[in-house]
């Protein structure tokens, strides 16, 4: 009995979780004259082949993808580096910075944007230039950095100093012991908040409008259309993007288990 | 794990090559010489040919015959155009604000007066849609597109087509009503149906209005923009108010929807127009952009995407018999003599009107006052139960 009901939580929940992404996907199929997103009149692809028409749309396609593997590599290094200074830092100085740091994400967005608004306006004007994909790969940066701290800091803090010594003692200079002992060591970490930032500065809308000035991510560019009503292209794109996330994770979870098999064979040894 | 980090960078340059290729589309040759210059154009979503099922790509073809440059940018609503405008960080040389939007920003001084000498093509404009009250001297703007709000309807359900906005007041419709999510359109149509003007500056009017739409709003089933399409399409709302110009792609491919225009009190007559910033950066090249977007087979290709109404007789000409005639894209001078357009209100009207709104949409300002104290009550509990806590943990440290 308790089996059953747990079953149909589970189910409950599923249906919950993506059911949305379901329907959105079924009606990137749709073939409707009326960019219907609620009754059904056949299948086509004509969604997917508009989309790769649609100029507007890819241009914002385009800055979103450069905007977020941008910031997420930056935001990567500085923050990986940042982990490893916070974490040889004393007790209290340590959970200063860190509660500093954290700030930005229990900011509301709207705060975040408006006053990096206020402060790149206030730089713009000094150096004469515009708001533009810089700014709002700056302000990207800037809301992603405690992300990765954050998911950089447990593997650093689960690591034994000693391995680090280690490495000094056996002759390795202080750079070259990071690369070879470190370095591995928090690697999943390091990755885990880089694909955070990734998502993250993808999916922003809030920050990337106050920020953009005359350019515009795709988010921006999606929400501009419900005045007259957004189209399935948005559909067929969104089915794109689910599907290589998809598959990206699907992926990693293979090769991560295929090399923890690996080694359980090797001490098993 | 290198191996994966590998993965996962590689499949990113593959995607965004992938972004980039694409975009970069098979650009035409230009006809006219490279200027090099890039205005910034600021329109709303969906709202020019794009290129899409044969149609004309007309910031292309701008780009080939004039050698200059666009930057295309959408915006949601007046009021985001407007914040962008003002919070600077943007310098824009071409918007499309609608009618009350010109009207406040001229108040303001964020328009430049345009140069009708690089605009000849404004000659086109029928004389209907020329120094119309919210740019009385037509010096600031140039009408890109007019509509007029009407109610859509289920026919299955609505069997005549309304001629009042007191249907939507109907009980026997609760539940099936749509409504504007924006203060304007929503007031309007409660000014319209007490007789008042939308551009009332007495405050006991707007109160009387939003009493009507406090009243109506046990009927209504949602306040939303572009929702009413899916949810007049599947039957799920019967009655919905909303820009004719959209009544195209719901009642030509659904037989059961109807549109109709109240003409008992009248109603609200928009128009789109296009103005420069003040800051604008290139403002010749704007013009160039504005002349351009008036010239009738631009003007008509654009309105045959958009399926708003244009307000030049020669571009009319140039489109389809089936759509010119159609009385819901070009409706009769009556109906257009007995509407209103939208004026810029007084700042203390207007926030008076934004603060009515907020009480229509979310009950009075009692009810937020008693969220408010939940929401504290809540926060009490929670720091009890942390300060209890940290006195049991030190209760038991010390054994």
């Amino acid at each position: 009995m308790k089996k059953v009901i747990s079953r149909i939580y589970m189910a409950i929940i599923f249906v919950f979780l993506y059911a949305p992404i379901v329907i959105l996907v079924l009606f990137s199929f749709n073939d409707s004259d009326t960019k219907s997103r609620a009754v059904w009149s056949g299948f086509s692809l004509r969604w997917y082949q508009k989309l790769f028409s649609n100029g507007e749309l890819l241009n914002a396609l385009r800055n979103t993808l450069i905007i977020a593997v941008v910031a997420a590599i930056a935001a990567t290094v500085l923050g990986t580096v940042a982990a490893i200074g916070i974490n040889s830092m004393k007790k209290w100085p340590k959970r200063f910075v860190m509660s500093v740091g954290n700030l930005p994400m229990v900011n509301p967005e709207i705060v975040t944007g408006i006053s990096l608004l206020l402060l790149f306006v206030f730089g713009a004007r000094l150096l004469h230039v515009e708001l533009g994909i810089f700014s709002v790969i700056l302000a990207h940066i800037t809301f992603c950095l405690p992300y990765v701290i954050l998911s950089v800091m447990p593997k650093l803090r689960q690591m034994d100093n000693s391995l680090f010594e280690a490495a000094q003692d056996l002759g390795c200079t202080p750079i070259h012991s990071f690369f070879k002992v470190v370095f591995p060591e928090i690697l999943p970490g390091i990755i885990t908040g880089a694909v955070m930032a990734f998502t993250l500065s993808i999916d922003d809308f809030v920050i990337s409008y106050f920020t953009s000035g005359t350019t515009q991510t795709l988010p921006v560019y999606i929400y501009s259309m419900t005045r007259k009503r957004v189209s399935p292209e948005i559909n067929a794109l969104s089915t794109l993007l689910f599907g290589t996330i998809l598959v990206l994770l699907l992926v990693i979870n293979f090769s991560k288990k295929r090399s923890n098999d690996v080694k359980e064979k090797e001490e098993a040894r | 794990m290198k191996k994966i980090l590998s993965l996962f960078l590689s499949s990113l340059l593959l995607v965004s090559c992938f972004a980039l290729s694409a975009s970069a589309e098979q650009e035409e040759p230009l006809e006219a010489e490279d200027t090099g210059i890039t205005i910034n154009v600021y329109n709303w979503g969906e709202y020019i040919s794009d290129g899409s099922d044969g149609t004309m790509n007309v910031n292309q073809e701008f780009t080939k015959r004039t050698g200059i440059h666009v930057n295309y940018t959408t915006f949601d609503t007046n009021e985001s155009l407007y914040s962008k405008l003002v919070s600077g960080g943007a310098s824009y040389d071409v918007i499309f604000p609608s009618d009350y939007m010109v009207a406040r920003m001229i108040e303001e001084g964020m328009l430049q007066k345009l140069d009708f000498s690089n605009i000849p093509n404004y000659k086109y404009i029928d004389e209907d849609y020329r120094d119309l009250a919210y740019d009385p001297q037509n010096e600031y703007s140039v009408p890109y597109t007019w509509g007029v709000v009407g109610i859509f309807y289920n026919k299955n359900y609505v069997k005549e087509a309304p001629t009042s906005w007191d249907v939507l007041w109907d009980d026997q419709y609760q539940g099936k009503i749509l409504m504007f999510d924006n203060p304007r359109d929503a007031f309007g149509i409660a000014q319209k149906r007490l007789g008042y003007s939308f551009n009332s500056t007495d405050m006991a009017e707007w109160q009387e209005a939003a009493e009507l739409l406090k009243e109506q709003k046990p009927l209504v089933q949602a306040y939303v923009m572009d929702q009413i399409f899916d949810k007049m399409e599947i039957g799920e709302a019967w009655l919905a108010p909303y820009y004719a110009g959209d009544a195209a792609v719901l009642v030509e491919e659904n037989d059961s929807i109807g549109f109709s225009i109240p003409t008992e009190e009248g109603t609200n007559f928009f128009v789109d127009a296009m103005c420069i910033p003040a800051d604008a950066q290139h403002k010749a090249e704007a013009e160039a952009y504005i002349n351009f977007l008036c010239d009738p087979e631009i003007a008509a290709a654009n309105m045959e995407y958009v399926g708003y109404s244009t307000p030049e007789s020669a571009a009319k000409e140039l489109m389809d018999e089936e759509i010119t005639s159609n009385p819901i894209y070009y409706p009769s001078q009556e109906i257009i003599d007995n509407s209103e357009v939208f004026l810029t209100l007084p700042s203390e009207i207007n926030e008076k009107v934004d603060k009515l709104w907020i009480e229509v949409k979310m009950g009075s300002s009692g009810s937020t006052a008693t969220l408010i104290v939940v929401l504290l009550g809540f926060l009490l509990l929670y720091i009890v139960i942390v300060i209890t806590k940290t006195i049991k943990r030190k209760r038991m440290n010390r054994y």
